[in-house]
């Protein structure tokens, strides 16, 4: 395909041009697929369509599977419990040997959160389009892949003809200046910006985050502010592709290797943003304003500086505002005005395909190390991915954990959603390294407040939140 | 895919904003692997109390919301999860319309799929539907697709925008995948170049 004129693109326009299989005036484009990562929860029903309507899986070796949302995240040798959830998992299990379709098991050491796999076994790489039935499916854009999160419908469109129907959306830079600064981490970052777009700021966009605080990120921490991308609506968020991206793939299982590698390279160098590109909307921020972050309502913009108050309804002018955060602050069982340091926590999670990578537990362990979880709060660890916890347990964190009294599980979503029987009770407060503080996430009752693990390991020591710059 | 065309029916108010996928249909009915039945869970930790018995204050509970097809709310309805089953419940629990200023992306797009008909309405005119169907009894709303309104019996109406090639499979009821399947030579070109590359 030749390439549109030379006039200059951004990242997802490239990824974009890349990828049309068909475009036409008024309707949408026939979008390539390069990827498609599959899991128990959101294919069923798309395997049950394709069996009804006799059609076959067009590309099974772009199609990837395994069981992460409902899993049990206690000892694998026993049986699952839930007869429910074991006949999804078992579901899956049949569906992709009966279309052709790789699939981690849950006795594959490879299992893990399906966002956490892809990225760890090299699957996902620079300029692809990558889909799954999950909203966090962002993530995969920290390596300046297009990615995003689809329905069941579409899931069985892309099973079918390996291609989805799009439109465009619009393109939003979010720049981050300057440094952060000492204990402030990627997952303040997001939430900053979170707070500062609201949660519907993205809708229609796709984000691409630029700025110094951006690239100094490793590609785990790139992949944490991607992965929330969608609590600000956003279709999918990306960083363009440098050293750091191609430094964390060399090597992995599923990347080119020899030739084949320095081809790619080449070609993901020219990804990004060219000079003098410009987006439909553009904001700018400075690093150095960041603070440690923690949500206090039930949507992840309601959200403050750790050593901040919570805000009273009569905070806001609008209405609506008022309205939402009257009834998020009694779901919360908050009046607005209390410190937020002054909450005291029962139970910490730290897990999710946002902060449950090596880095995510080596920031966390650093804080836990020496130290003893409250007496008044259960914590919890679940790493990401069998092959996260293998390489934690080589470093030796799992022994920093469990003698700080952290509970060490086995891989999966775990609490993030609280599908499997990891979840809060009614009236619990929780700090959370997840993604979503939405009512009920975690939990039927349960009040979620979302961290950085590092704030979360400091929550869980003292009881109530810290501010971990002042945590010595 | 089922079709729509036009529609009338009782409007429910739900004066909330930033209705989650999570409050319409909870994680733990995700677990079955069927498309149908999911209405019976829709927004289930909202409709009952703690002892099961339904929660009297919430809105689709008022005697009034009984038999309503027309679901109003407040900006970004529909955020968070990109589950299906959102849609499913609300369309097997009876609703065919849903009128907000604003819908998440993934969601809306899943509205589609399913024959279900969101529209988008300024912030202003939602406002005034709001006071309309706390104004007259058994309050209705009318969409015609075909003529992109939305209409009620008290002089209300107003045109609403749906992307033209959404609106022709919806009118139509057109199955996506057939539809993509007719360019089939295209992909199999598009991957014959990617392969040759
Ligand atoms: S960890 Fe949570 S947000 Fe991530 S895929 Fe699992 S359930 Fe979804």
């Amino acid at each position: 395909m030749s390439p549109p004129a030379a006039r200059p693109r951004t990242l997802f326009e490239k990824i974009w041009d890349n990828h049309v299989v068909h475009a036409e005036e008024g309707r949408q484009t026939i979008l390539y697929i390069d990827l498609q990562l599959v899991h128990e929860v959101t294919s069923p029903q798309a395997f049950e369509g394709l069996r009804i309507a006799g059609r076959q899986v067009r590309r099974p070796e772009r199609t990837v599977a395994t069981a992460d949302h409902n899993v049990p995240t206690t000892d694998r040798s026993l049986p699952i419990v839930d007869p429910i959830s074991k006949q999804q998992i078992d579901t899956l299990e049949a569906n992709c040997k009966e279309f052709g379709i790789t699939y981690y098991g849950l006795g594959d050491q490879r299992q893990g959160i399906v966002h956490v796999m892809g990225p760890e076994l090299g699957y996902t790489q620079p300029g692809m389009t990558i889909v799954c039935g999950d909203s966090h499916t962002s993530t995969h854009g920290a390596f300046g892949a297009l990615a995003f999160g689809i329905g069941t419908s579409e899931v069985e469109h892309v099973l079918a003809t390996q291609t989805l129907l799009q439109y465009k959306p619009k393109t939003l830079e979010l720049r981050v200046d300057g440094q952060l600064g000492r204990g402030v981490t990627a997952k303040d970052l997001v939430l900053y910006l979170i707070g500062q777009i609201t949660t519907d700021g993205g809708t229609g966009y796709c984000i691409e985050y630029t700025g110094e605080a951006v690239r100094g990120l490793t590609m785990e921490n790139r992949m944490t502010v991607c992965n929330m991308s969608i609590e600000a609506g956003a279709r999918a968020g990306m960083i363009a592709p440098d050293q750091t991206t191609f430094d964390y793939l060399k090597g992995r299982p599923y990347c080119p290797a020899g030739a084949a590698w320095d081809e790619a390279v080449a070609t993901w160098r020219t990804l990004p943003t060219d000079e003098g590109a410009t987006y439909d909307k553009s904001l700018v921020f400075d690093g150095a304003d960041i603070a440690p972050q923690v949500t206090w309502g039930t949507n992840p913009g309601q959200v403050a500086s750790v050593n901040a108050t919570i805000p009273k309804p009569t905070d806001y002018a609008d209405a609506t505002d008022q309205k939402t955060t009257a009834q998020s602050l009694d779901y919360m069982g908050l009046v607005g005005g209390e410190a937020i340091t002054d909450l005291k926590l029962d139970r910490v999670f730290i897990g999710s395909c946002t902060n449950a990578r090596i880095e995510d537990l080596r920031a966390a362990a650093e804080v836990a190390k020496g130290r003893k979880v409250a007496d008044t709060v259960h914590a919890m660890v679940v790493p990401g991915s069998g092959l996260v916890k293998q390489q934690a347990e080589k470093e030796g964190l799992h022994k920093i954990f469990t003698e700080a009294g952290f509970d060490w599980r086995e891989a999966g979503c775990s609490m993030c959603l609280a599908m499997n029987p990891d979840k809060l009770a009614p009236g619990e407060r929780c700090a959370s390294t997840s993604n979503r503080n939405f009512e009920g996430r975690q939990g039927k009752g349960g009040r979620t407040h979302l961290v950085s693990p590092a704030m979360a390991a400091a929550a869980a020591v003292a009881g109530h939140f810290v501010d971990v710059r002042d945590f010595e | 895919m089922k079709s729509f065309t036009t529609h009338t029916g009782k409007v429910v108010a739900m004066d909330r904003a930033n209705v989650d996928t999570d409050q319409i249909i909870p994680k733990q009915f995700l677990k079955r692997i069927e498309r149908t039945g999911f209405g019976e869970f829709l927004f289930w930790d909202w409709i009952r109390n703690d002892d099961g018995t339904p929660n009297p204050d919430f809105e689709l509970n008022k005697p009034e919301a009984a038999g309503a097809t027309v679901l109003l709310a407040r900006r970004n309805f529909g955020c968070g999860s990109s589950r299906e089953h959102a849609p499913w419940a609300l369309d097997d629990y009876g609703f065919r319309v849903i009128v907000a200023p604003s819908f998440a992306d993934i969601f809306y797009n899943n509205c589609f799929k399913n024959g279900m008909l969101p529209i988008k309405l300024s912030e202003e005119q939602v406002e005034e539907l709001f006071q309309r169907a706390a104004k007259y009894k058994g309050y209705q709303l009318t969409a015609d697709l075909d003529s992109c309104t939305l209409s009620d019996e008290h002089g209300f109406s107003t045109s609403f925008e749906v992307e033209p090639f959404r609106r022709h499979c919806l009118l139509n009821g057109l199955d996506d995948i057939g539809l993509t399947l007719q360019h089939e030579d295209k992909i199999a070109a598009y991957e014959a170049a990617q392969a040759g590359a």
